[in-house]
């Protein structure tokens, strides 16, 4: 289904200006403040930087300490998101840890001038929710936060990647960072997908081939038609996950989907600004000559929804398949995860996917809480009811989000189907807030992360499509749309 | 600010797994504080309720040099994950692969991440099983790990090395390149985003 090329070579800068360049070649160039020499990293200059409130006070402490500024202010915002409750927003947050953090942001963005959307704000959300909703994330740019999924910007066809609190910290100070160049990735998906089939189910496959560490040092860019031809929010689906593909960032080219999406957005460029503007992006797909160091396809045609059964994003199988045995798995490191997974996830080699009974479904975080991905989610559970015993939660990715859904009824087809329709936030991706899985409890959930733990000590992950939640949620066993139909 | 590291010693531990993400070197519950230490008891926090986990076992009580499986530090970015690390007592650790946002936080924080050979942790591995508690050396000098009579060669890249063998504060280097950044900032388009209105 996918073929893996890797012609190992050096740098594109190392290559000098004969061939093309790709996409994430020119953004880097055309945000090099001072050049490397003798191994030393480019500086590159950070046009947008997202802050929330787990990874920043330290950052700001050592701002503090140092008696140094925010640089640019007015390139910075910060929102609340892993920390926060999705119901009784307008009580005092009850965990007083959590708490403490969320003041501690308020009180860093008022001292530093830092513009802040707390719990309650119409623009709070998870921040990579909130950065394109308001027309900061454009096409070209470069983008930073202290987040691993800040890649989901990447589908904007921006340089955005996640970073850790130093490295905050050194945004905040001289809004640029020393960064090595990277190797470029062509991740290639022809085709037309099935009905039923998403764009969460792509990446899935895509890290399935090329495993958890297969983009480490790249960064990929995703073509050809079938990327083409999907929606913002898919392509941030996408782009969203490519650091479980190991790389920092993934990225699609700006074309008229992205603009459509962009234009009108509260931050986006006007008049001749947007002209201007427009003539910029439009330079920026990848030269037909560009090389890029690493090659991958896929085809669109054969893709089926695909889930996790393991305990990292690359141990995926087709819904329609059975958890594969360890002694398959060639590696004698992947043999001995995939045993280790296993136990954690209470499950045993050829079980059906199908058989597969959950606790717990959750629709949300921001690999899938867009609005399309809450219209998918609706548009299978509508006129049903959820299965017995099954609790499933739908948490928007931002306030507007909500909104926009409810004026919808969005919320009404959830609350009416048996779920619970909450308050946007990270929620139960991570468990930092009080929305967790309780021990040995099983869920299908629309999240990024299969990790042991993640959603609560002792949860067992399914990564899945809103679709597939769905279906799940009303069957109560891992299922695609389709075998709702066959229900029937 | 960091200190000036040239050679790390002591206890080697062995952690025989491979793809250890960030969430399992520290639990998200344990993120919410907002200090920078303290994070001692966090470190692999659902592995070490098990009473068979290497970190229980007394001959790694003083431990220095982590010795793990491939893709070490994969998932959130979490710097915290590098300063439970520290906190706990590790000065280094030892893998084939290193999860990219994880391997330059370790950087930032003069904590050594030494990438070997994959037979070389295998290697290190039978090592310390035949005698637990043994020290390894990790000299960024020479770029060499030893470890009994065992001596590997690591990769780090040579900047992060420079910076760590000076002891030389990233935010620092770069203002001395403030003037170079005010003149990009020049040079910057009117359409670019802004999250305040112009002043």
């Amino acid at each position: 289904m996918i073929e893996f090329r890797a012609p190992p070579r050096g740098s594109w800068q190392e290559r000098g200006s004969t061939v093309g360049r790709t996409l994430a070649e020119k953004v880097w160039d055309d945000h090099i403040v001072a050049k490397g020499t003798n191994g030393a990293p480019d500086l590159l200059y950070i046009d947008l930087h997202l802050i929330h409130e787990v990874t920043s006070p330290q950052a700001f402490d050592g701002l503090r300490m140092a008696g140094r500024p925010v640089r640019r202010p007015d390139l910075t915002i910060a929102t609340e998101d892993h920390n926060t409750p999705t119901l009784n927003i307008t009580k005092q947050i009850a965990d007083p840890i959590s708490r403490i953090q969320i003041e501690t942001l308020r009180r860093n963005c008022e001292e530093f001038g830092v513009r802040l959307h707390p719990l309650g704000d119409i623009e709070q959300g998870i921040v990579h929710v909130v950065g394109p909703q308001l027309g900061l994330t454009m096409p070209g740019i470069t983008v930073v936060c202290g987040d691993s999924h800040t890649s989901t910007h990447g589908a904007f066809g921006a340089i955005a990647f996640g970073i850790g609190t130093s490295e905050v910290e050194h945004v905040l100070a001289t809004q640029t960072l020393p960064l090595m160049p990277f190797k470029t990735m062509a991740v290639t998906v022809e085709g037309e997908l099935r009905e039923g089939v998403t764009a969460k189910d792509i990446i899935l496959a895509v890290i399935a081939k090329i495993g958890t560490g297969g983009g480490q040092g790249y960064v990929i860019e995703y073509r050809g038609s079938t990327i083409r031809a999907l929606s913002m929010e898919g392509r941030m689906t996408i782009c969203n996950m490519s650091i479980e593909a190991g790389a920092r960032a993934g990225m699609v080219a700006p074309d008229q989907t992205t603009y459509d999406y962009l234009k009108d957005k509260p931050h986006a460029p006007t008049g001749e600004d947007w002209d201007a503007a427009l003539a910029y992006w439009n330079t920026l797909p990848t030269d037909e000559d560009a090389q890029f160091d690493a090659e991958v396809f896929l085809d669109a045609n054969e893709l089926e929804p695909f889930v996790t059964w393991g305990t990292n994003p690359g141990q995926g199988v087709l819904l329609s398949d059975s958890i594969p045995h360890p002694e398959s798995f060639e590696d004698p490191n992947e043999q001995a995860s995939a045993r280790r997974a296993l136990e954690y996830m209470d499950l045993a080699a050829g079980t059906r996917m199908k058989d597969i009974r959950v606790d717990a479904v959750f629709m949300g975080s921001c690999t899938n809480s867009r609005i399309e991905d809450l219209r998918a989610f609706a548009s299978i559970i509508k006129g049903k009811k959820k299965a017995d015993g099954v609790r499933v939660m739908v948490v928007p990715g931002s306030a507007r989000v909500r909104l926009e859904a409810e004026a919808e009824g969005i919320d009404k087809v959830v609350t009416e189907f048996g779920a619970e329709w909450r308050f946007a936030g990270c929620s139960m991706c991570l468990g930092m807030n009080p929305d967790q899985l309780a021990p040995g409890e099983r869920c299908a959930s629309t999240s990024n992360r299969n990790f042991e733990g993640r959603q609560g000590k002792g949860g067992r992950t399914h990564l899945v499509s809103p679709l597939v939640a769905a279906a799940t949620a009303v069957r109560g066993t891992l299922s695609g749309p389709w075998d709702l139909e066959e229900a029937q | 600010m960091i200190e000036k590291l040239s050679v790390v010693e002591g206890v080697a531990v062995p952690l025989e797994r491979a793809q250890v993400d960030t969430d399992q070197i520290i639990p998200a519950e344990f993120l919410k504080r907002v200090t920078k230490t303290g994070f001692d008891d966090a470190l692999f926090y659902a592995w070490r309720q098990d009473p068979d986990f290497v970190l229980n076992d007394p001959a790694f009580a003083n431990p220095a040099v982590l010795i793990a499986g491939a893709d070490f530090g994969t998932g959130s970015s979490r710097e915290h994950a590098v300063w439970a690390l520290r906190d706990y007592g590790f000065k280094a650790v030892i893998s084939p692969r290193f999860g990219d946002i994880f391997r330059g936080n370790a950087g930032k924080q003069g904590f050594l991440a030494a990438q070997v050979a994959e037979d070389a942790v295998e290697s290190m591995w039978d090592i310390i099983r035949e005698q637990p508690g043994i020290a390894a050396s990790v000299d960024l000098v020479s770029k060499t790990v030893t470890l009994g009579t065992l001596s590997v060669p690591f990769q780090i890249d040579d900047y992060t090395r420079w910076r760590l063998l000076e002891g030389l504060d990233d935010i620092a280097l770069t203002l001395r390149d403030e003037p170079a950044i005010s003149r990009f900032e020049k040079t910057r388009q009117a359409w670019l985003p802004r999250t305040l209105p112009a002043q």
